[in-house]
């Protein structure tokens, strides 16, 4: 009878677990079949062409993207794990506490809403969209998960590690940059991939703040196209080219995705440092 | 006449509301091996966290009284300089796990971000690794993890980075408590050695590993010392009954 019950609960488990890796298959297998059509080189390397003209590519998003991602990690990075750092410092105090609700909190604003605030905040002071205002929504969004990763990995250092630095003379600021920081490195890194990652895909807080551009544009402080945003303005649009692109730009985003992932996964494994 | 290195003057510690250590007058001998005894709860890691004043890490953590090196009041010393002075070995093994075993003996230099030239570095990495008898055994592994290596190995090389930052004392908790009799041995015959250089304090729950190396004893008793004095008379006419009743085995 045991053994029964323990065969019926392992094939319920198996069971769930397919039906919850089919949606990501299905996904993956639709956005294969629709992108790779439009995957070309040329598709990488040239802007879009006016509606209604067959080809394009969508360089301008790529371009786009990746200045969004810079710059947003330039802002959050060091902040998110300055913050992450004082968090674990001041963790059984009440400011901690107080800090890790309202870090939460930050990481449950719907993205739209970031977008709202940092049209009013930086769109409007500016009086233009742009790349900055982007990514200072985009990072935002950014800043609760290297905050929680850098704390979570910090949490995991044993104190016999700290204390050892501690008792070898060395000051706190110089075990928290020599000691702590290198041991969690592989931590904080995989936050930053992982953060990279679900940022790359935001559209909504990009509405207001990057809006878009049709043209190749490296300035910052003008506005620029994104992946997400992309497909967004196209998969809206009536013409079946541009339809057929955002498919392509899709597969696209999904790969920047999986190989952030992959890295952050077992890429980072040679820095892993064991307790 | 034998010198004295650390004076402890009507010491009392403890945390928050509780009292651990009672009262503590004690001299500690210049290169001489002292080692504390008593059962467990008895203020032993306590007394010796607060000789290179990791204790005060605690924030609910007190103290009264005084502990002089060379005459010196620790507590008016930089505590980050005192620890250089006075290192610490911890009952496990800890290495730093993000360094090789040749960084892990130059921590000490590493974090305090004290800059040596190439030839300082591998000779101190050298005789360092001499002196803890490890040389022989990881000269050809220096670039692998600090924790790569056997539990007793690792001890040594923890040894061996306190023994870098040339301490004048080394405090030791329970250092083979956690390591199997053949690495417990290796490490008193280094003790041994290392007593013509350095001062050192053990802190040991094994009444036959300090019969074996220490010149000094001093019993601890719910944070009170029952007794101190050279190791032969303690083991063979000790003055107090409490004392007797622990090496005989009737608690601890």
């Amino acid at each position: 009878m045991k053994i029964f019950k323990d065969i019926v609960f392992r094939i319920f488990v198996i069971i769930f677990s397919f039906f919850a890796i089919m949606p990501l298959i299905f996904i993956f297998i639709i956005i294969l079949k629709n992108g790779i059509k439009s995957i070309n080189l040329n598709f990488f390397i040239s802007l879009p062409k006016p509606p209604g003209e067959i080809g394009g590519g969508i360089l301008n998003a790529i371009v786009g993207t990746i200045l969004l991602l810079i710059f947003a990690s330039l802002i959050t990075i060091p902040i998110g794990i300055f913050v992450g750092i004082f968090l674990y410092e001041f963790k059984n105090r009440k400011i901690g506490e107080i800090c890790n609700i309202l870090i939460d909190v930050l990481q449950g604003i719907p993205s739209i809403v970031i977008g709202i605030i940092v049209y009013l905040w930086v769109v409007k002071k500016m009086g233009h969209f742009s790349a900055i205002a982007g990514s200072i929504a985009l990072s935002l969004i950014f800043l609760p998960i290297i905050i929680k990763s850098t704390k979570e990995t910090f949490e995991m250092i044993p104190f016999s590690i700290i204390e050892s630095s501690l008792s070898l003379g060395a000051s706190y600021i110089r075990t928290v940059l020599k000691v702590m920081l290198p041991c969690s490195l592989n931590g904080i890194l995989s936050g930053i991939l992982v953060g990279l990652g679900r940022i790359s895909g935001e559209t909504a807080p990009l509405l207001f703040t990057a809006f878009g551009n049709p043209f190749l544009n490296f300035n910052i402080n003008k506005p620029v196209s994104s992946l997400p945003h992309l497909i967004f303005t196209y998969t809206m649009s009536p013409y079946d080219d541009w339809h057929r692109q955002a498919w392509g730009c899709a597969l696209v985003l999904i790969f920047l995705v999986f190989i952030l992932n992959f890295i952050s996964r077992i890429g980072l494994k040679k820095w892993k440092v064991k307790f | 006449m034998e010198s004295k290195i650390l004076k402890i003057e009507s010491f009392s510690a403890g945390y928050g509301k509780l009292l651990i250590l009672k009262n503590i007058n004690l001299e500690i001998f210049k290169n001489k091996i002292t080692a504390i005894m008593g059962p467990s709860g008895c203020g032993k890691t306590t007394l010796i966290r607060c000789i290179n004043r990791m204790h005060e890490l605690n924030k609910e953590a007190f103290h009264n009284g005084d502990i002089l090196l060379d005459g010196e009041s620790i507590f008016k010393m930089n505590p980050v300089l005192l620890r250089r002075k006075i290192g610490m070995v911890f009952q496990k093994p800890n290495p730093f796990p993000h360094l090789t075993i040749y960084d892990n003996v130059l921590a000490g230099y590493i974090i305090n971000g004290i800059k040596l030239k190439r030839e300082d570095r591998d000779r101190i990495v050298e005789e360092t690794l001499r002196k803890v008898a490890l040389w022989e055994e990881v000269k050809d592994k220096l670039h692998l993890r600090g924790t790569q290596i056997s539990g007793g190995q690792q001890q040594r090389l923890c040894i061996a980075r306190v023994l870098a930052l040339n301490p004048e004392i080394i405090l030791l908790d329970e250092p083979t408590s956690s390591l199997d009799p053949k690495s417990t041995v290796e490490i008193e015959n280094l003790l041994e050695q290392l007593k013509n250089n350095v001062t050192i304090i053990i802190v040991t729950h094994n009444i036959s590993q300090a019969s074996r190396i220490a010149d000094y004893v001093v019993f601890l008793y719910l944070g009170e010392l029952i007794e101190y004095g050279k190791s032969e008379k303690i083991f063979t006419a000790p003055e107090n009954p409490k004392t007797e009743e622990y090496l005989s085995g009737k608690f601890g």
